[in-house]
């Protein structure tokens, strides 16, 4: 790397221009398994944000230690135990949630944005930088969620974490709490996100321009 | 009237897109859809003619929408999204409140149509994506079917229903032939499947009338006869040997008319962008539909499988169309296959 | 990379020593954690099991946890599986019926259900989903719709529970299906019928019954 971010530029990266899921598009299964109410998809994104950033400390600590050779399996190893961690803890303080999430708690482990950090950034950064841009990864994926679980619950339920917005004569959109509704909302925020990226480029392009001719 | 094609085509021979301008096959299709229409309207009242004009007007205002502006007249004036809204229109139950349809026929345009790039690149037949997600965003009101029948200017308050409001049904509500079929084993005599005084979806009750548009395009040979052929063909088979077995399956006779089968076979899995170009593609592609209709209808949840077989059999043209290419000439011979002259 | 930069290559008892030790950390942490938390989980798992034998036996105070074995009931707080039932009973301690474990395809995923059993009227006293991933806005109206748990409270089980078409209801052993979600409904219904098939014959009245007055003693 030319030269070291800082911890502001590395932060914002994650929750922006390298967003993991948007830009990255990593960690597909959790984004579209449970993001139908916008509580589950909180409850993720804590659990994700726990796990990551507990497992990049470790990896950017120990990275002395780790034999490359055999850094895979450890990343592993240390993912894996904050995981279960953050089962347990859930299982015992929010059993309900806990049921909604079900398999997708133990799967964070298979979450490649995780162990993409760890490989990436936190074996070869200090530990302040890495813990850094594992809060803006984070960020990055919670907001993600929070959007695409606010959005799923808004039409499928009329409600926002649990809050009727709607009254009680509104008609649910049955699919956004199913599967499909999970494609077409990621697709359809995928697009936007997208858009708002190519405008931006046009415009800094023209800007660009501009100043070459004032010049 | 100019039409904007793509840049650079990215498919091996052959390129003709069937020799048809689309105006003018918009227009057939028109002529050929208005009898059923009208009948739809007779029999299901002015609030079947609202759905219609909703759905079209979802159409109409999202093809606009995405459009950029210099490109407006081209894209509305072909006609090609009026229709969509109109098909959509035909498969909805004649008590949808008009924001589903217009919402339906908004979904339709913008994820069938605009996503992949507009008119002719697009996968799915759009009409018939707008239908899969209103049935799967909105099933009750999507199988409560007004009875036909009832004075003509009478509007069933369903219909009615404000913008992400529940409807609120008659007491009355009547059951589709299919329905009936599935769920209480009792036939429907065919001369009403003919004549179309059924309950069911605004457009497909008309049998008579359907068949008696698609005449109308086989002999302005506006589309390829070998798919409604195939979709009969293996529609009828299929249930003919299912109901020699005895346990009470419905016959080819009640397979054919009843449900979205004429106007599905007739007017959407013919849509020329997204069936199979070749002759034994679409051989391929009818017989699979009709198959696939019979196997969702009997063994399936549902008691209609015409739009999930026709839309099954969309995912699968690219891949019909890139096995039943010809030949290339001097090529090949002996025991070589299509596939391995590229 | 290390090859070739001069860094002598680990050997590979050092390699399996650092898995091994990393593991055996690992291990540590989850025990602890399984340990820490484990009063909690077993508590809510019970409350929760607790609170559906309740819900399915109105008017019951204390609960026993019965095995069948081949010699009838024996009460058996740590027994587990397909072959147990609770006894439910009221304040002055006669029997009200037994909640029964039931399982079974619904449309989507299995369905497991408690169901109350008054054996001596042979009616069912109510009906609780314990698990069930229905379809949202459709099948998990099982559940959801107060409606229909309501036709299981006091319902003949005998022939057999039968599904109707909503506001059809007339015999004592039908209930009405949900409309749009007619298979989740007489999945319900069929487990329900499937668990009494297999119990029926076990399950002795408050009174005379060897394998509960041994019991109470």
């Amino acid at each position: 790397m030319a030269r070291e971010q800082s911890s502001y530029e590395s932060f914002i990266k994650g929750l922006w221009r390298e967003n993991p899921v948007f830009v990255q598009v990593l960690g597909m299964c959790p984004m579209l398994a449970v993001t139908n109410t916008a509580l589950n998809s909180l409850v993720m994104g804590l659990a994700t944000l726990f796990v990551l950033m507990g497992s990049s400390f470790l990896v950017a600590s120990l990275k002395h230690l780790i034999p490359k050779q055999v850094r895979i399996s450890l990343y592993i190893i240390i993912i894996a135990t904050f995981v279960t961690i953050a089962d347990y803890t859930i299982l015992a303080l929010l059993p309900a949630v806990h049921k909604e999430l079900g398999a997708f708690i133990p799967l964070i482990v298979a979450n490649c944005m995780i162990l993409g950090r760890q490989e990436a950034f936190a074996s070869r950064h200090g530990v302040r930088m890495a813990v850094v841009d594992a809060a803006g990864m984070s960020a990055g994926f919670m907001f993600a969620l929070l959007a695409l679980g606010g959005v799923r619950e808004l039409l499928g339920n009329g409600s926002l974490f649990g809050v009727d917005l709607f009254g009680p004569g509104f008609e649910p959109w049955v699919i956004m709490i199913l599967p499909p509704g999970g494609f077409i909302t990621l697709g359809l925020l995928l697009l936007l996100f997208n858009w708002i990226a190519a405008r931006k480029r046009a415009f800094l392009a023209e800007v660009a321009a501009t100043e070459r001719e004032m010049l | 009237m100019s039409q904007h094609e793509p840049h650079l085509l990215l498919q091996p021979a052959p390129m003709l897109r069937q020799g048809m301008n689309t105006p003018r096959a918009m227009l057939d299709v028109w002529l050929a859809l208005l009898p059923a229409t009208l009948a739809g309207i007779w029999f299901f009242g002015l609030g079947a003619l609202l759905v219609l004009l909703a759905s079209m007007a979802g159409a109409l205002a999202t093809e606009w929408a995405f459009t950029p502006a210099s490109r407006r007249r081209a894209a509305i004036g072909d006609n090609s999204a009026l229709l969509t809204g109109l098909l959509l229109g035909l498969t909805l139950p004649p008590g949808l409140p008009l924001w589903m349809a217009f919402l339906g026929a908004a979904v339709a345009i913008g994820i069938g149509k605009v996503i992949w790039g507009g008119l002719g690149h697009n996968l799915f037949n759009p009409a018939l994506v707008g239908r899969a997600f209103l049935l799967g965003t909105f099933p009750i009101a999507m199988t409560t079917w007004a009875p036909s029948g009832g004075p003509f200017w009478e509007i069933p308050p369903s219909l009615l229903a404000l913008p992400f409001q529940s409807p609120a049904y008659d007491a009355l509500s009547s059951a589709t032939p299919l329905g009936l079929m599935k769920f209480e084993q009792q036939g429907t005599a065919l001369p009403e499947l003919l004549l179309g005084n059924t309950g069911g979806c605004i457009g497909e009750t008309s049998g008579a009338l359907l068949l008696l548009g698609g005449l109308f395009l086989l002999l302005r040979r506006d589309f390829d006869w070998r798919i409604p052929a195939g979709i009969f063909l293996a529609a009828a088979t299929f249930s003919a040997l299912l109901s020699l077995t005895g346990d009470g399956y419905p016959g080819p006779l009640f397979t054919l008319l009843s449900g979205g089968m004429l106007l599905g076979a007739l007017f959407m899995a013919t849509d020329p962008v997204t069936s199979p170009l070749t002759p034994r593609g679409a051989w391929i592609f009818g017989l699979g539909t009709g198959f696939l209709v019979v196997l969702i209808r009997v063994f399936g949840g549902f008691p209609e499988g015409m739009m999930y077989a026709i839309l099954l059999m969309n995912a699968a043209t690219p891949l019909i169309d890139r096995y039943t290419q010809p030949r290339v000439f001097g090529r090949g011979g002996g025991r070589d296959r299509g596939e391995q002259t590229s | 990379m290390s090859i070739g930069n001069g860094v002598k290559e680990p050997g590979s008892a050092r390699l399996a020593l650092s898995l091994a030790f990393a593991g055996f950390i690992s291990g540590l942490a989850i025990i602890a954690i399984y340990e820490a938390t484990l009063p909690t989980i077993t508590a809510n798992k019970a409350e929760e099991l607790r609170q559906a034998v309740f819900r399915v036996l109105p008017g019951v105070t204390r609960i026993r946890k019965f095995e069948s074995t081949p010699e009838g009931l024996k009460e058996n707080p740590e027994a587990r599986g397909e072959e147990v039932v609770y006894g439910g009973y009221d304040p002055q301690g006669a029997l009200v019926g037994y909640a029964i474990n039931s399982a079974g395809p619904g449309f989507q995923d299995t369905i497991r259900v408690l169901y109350g059993y008054a054996p001596a009227e042979r009616r069912v006293l109510g009906m609780w989903i314990l698990e069930s991933r229905e379809t949202p806005g459709l099948g998990d109206k099982i559940y959801k719709d107060a409606e229909f748990v309501a036709n299981f409270e006091d319902l003949a089980i005998e022939p057999q529970i039968v599904a109707v078409k909503k506001g059809t209801r007339s015999a004592p052993n039908e209930i009405d299906a949900i409309t749009g979600a007619t298979i989740s409904s007489k999945a319900v219904a069929r487990i329900i019928n499937e668990g009494h098939q297999r119990w029926k014959g076990r399950l002795p009245a408050p009174d005379g019954q060897p394998g509960i007055e041994e019991a109470e003693q």
